[in-house]
């Protein structure tokens, strides 16, 4: 279990424990919390799970794939701390990261 | 004028269903929300049923949309198993099939569609399967396995899905075509031709051009599967995979305008303004084909989910989404942005031998459509560009030294 803070566009923050094995985007999603469209369910296929990963978190939520990095390499609005929230996995390290959400997914 | 405060009754708890749903709470939507399933589960995700789910990767929580109790927590009034039998317009009311009714304000139907039976001798026995539910994918689980054979009619995406799949679980594998070639309704020749490759290397067997004509079975459970040249084709199970119909009936009964599909507008909304239809049922305006058509993906779904949701509440329409999808088979990532309507010309970028190519159909110097191969640059790219209509340079387009960043013309 880690605690997750997912900070919407605006702003609004929403913070809650997600199981250890789960995706951060799944914890997202199935808390039913805006910013996160996760089209394909997690199949690195649609890049509508996009987060930014906060500086100091971007060691333990370790490398993005060829595949993740080669499709954030054409999503909308991406950063250096860009990654593809289904790509990332809940693991008790990750006790109280933050993550952002971009103004839009598609 | 949105009501917030009104009463929504959703048919179907699929993907659309359960996500529109979703939606409207996270919208705002403070009215009581009834959620009508014909399946035991609370919506999931079914393409995973025949992939992952089907290999014993996925179970039954990570299919799941939400959480069982999310939808108590959220005022959501989830009935699983039970299924509208009448809708009665001008009272507003809907009849279950156990006798309930229930009045509604918004009516979203989300029924989906069902696959389509084979009309021939032999197809009421036991082993022949389709793949639509979480409980269709149980039963070929159970019937798959080392030294099995498995049949496949129809060389689709699911049916070449489940094929893959059916490998990787060690079972014998015959796919059986009516066409000359897989894929023939939705995907190029190269594309066709490619798949039936990988899947051959993967020791899965084709009948090509070969009319199913009945199933034959002992003790009640099928043995085979006879073809229309006198063969029969010997199997323990088979999975018949020939496309679906859309579920409308209740809306043409009730006198809702349909064309295989409930008719809507880009609000996904009916001829009756106080019901949304949206998901697999609906037949919708593409605004970037200059048509209406019906369309089976998750992302179709959820747009329509979104743009209920959006009407409902009040909200400002969401933009316009470039339909896509995707398919996983082996090691291989397939992923379609778009429709090749009106498209005169078709090109390749890359070498399908590379097992990393993409497909380009082109209207003029507009891409229609993209099939793209282990090739995430070009799926993205092509489906921005299907989206923004901008001009391509062909000789880019096809040049692999060219970045799909430069391939504007």
């Amino acid at each position: 279990m880690a605690k997750i803070t997912y900070i919407e566009h605006d702003g609004t923050e929403h913070v809650v424990d997600v199981k250890t094995g789960l995706t951060v985007m799944e914890g997202a999603v199935k808390n039913n919390i805006p910013g996160i469209d996760a089209d394909c369910g997690g199949a690195c296929a649609c890049a509508t799970c996009h987060v930014y990963v906060d500086e100091a978190w971007k060691d333990k939520t370790g490398e993005s794939s060829a595949m993740e990095e080669s499709m954030l390499d054409f999503a909308e609005n991406v950063e250096a701390n860009s990654r593809l929230s289904c790509q990332i996995k809940v693991t008790d390290e990750l006790e109280g990261l933050v993550v952002r959400m971009p103004e839009s997914q598609h | 004028m949105s009501d917030l405060g009104a009463h929504v009754v959703i048919l179907g708890a699929g993907h659309a269903g359960g996500t529109a749903a979703a939606l409207l709470r996270q919208y705002g939507h403070s009215g009581p929300i009834t959620l009508i399933g014909d399946e035991p589960l609370a919506p999931y995700q079914r393409p995973p049923l025949s992939k992952a789910w089907l290999k014993g990767e996925a179970d039954a929580d990570s299919l799941a949309l939400k959480p069982l109790e999310f939808y108590a927590e959220h005022q959501i009034d989830f009935r699983p198993n039970t299924r509208a039998v009448k809708l009665a317009r001008a009272d507003k009311v809907v009849t279950l099939a156990d006798g309930q009714t229930l009045t509604y304000d918004v009516l979203i139907l989300a029924t989906g569609a069902r696959a389509i039976k084979l009309p021939v001798p032999g197809a009421e026995l036991a082993g022949l399967l389709e793949l639509r539910t979480a409980a269709d994918a149980e039963a070929l689980k159970a019937a798959v396995g080392p030294g099995k054979r498995l049949a496949v009619v129809g060389g689709g995406y699911i049916g070449l899905e489940v094929a893959a799949s059916g490998r990787a679980l060690g079972a014998e594998v015959v796919v059986i075509e009516r066409e000359q070639r897989l894929l023939a309704r939705v995907a190029c020749e190269s594309l066709s031709d490619f798949f039936q490759g990988v899947h051959q290397a993967h020791g899965v067997a084709f009948e090509m051009g070969a009319s199913v004509t009945g199933f034959v079975g002992e003790n009640g459970h099928v043995t085979g599967v006879t073809l229309a040249d006198g063969r029969t084709i010997a199997c323990d199970a088979a999975v018949i995979g020939v496309g679906a119909t859309p579920n409308d009936e209740l809306a043409a009964d009730s006198g809702l305008d349909t064309a295989r599909g409930v008719v809507v507008d880009l609000e996904a909304r009916t001829s009756d303004p106080s019901i949304f239809a949206i998901g697999d049922v609906a037949h919708r305006p593409m605004p970037i084909y200059e048509r209406m058509f019906r369309m089976e993906s998750v992302p179709n779904a959820l747009e329509q989910a979104k743009q209920a949701a959006s009407a409902i509440t009040g909200r400002p329409a969401p933009a316009g989404e470039v339909p896509w999808q995707w398919s996983d088979q082996y090691d291989l990532k397939l992923q379609i942005a778009g429709y090749a309507f009106d498209a005169d010309e078709v090109l390749l970028r890359g070498d399908p031998a590379s097992g990393k190519f993409a497909v380009f159909h082109l209207k003029g110097d507009q891409i229609q459509s993209v099939e793209a191969i282990n090739s995430p640059p070009e799926f993205m790219m092509g489906k921005q560009l299907i989206g923004n209509r901008k001009p391509v340079s062909k000789a880019k387009l096809v040049d692999l030294s060219v970045s799909m960043k430069e391939v504007v013309a």
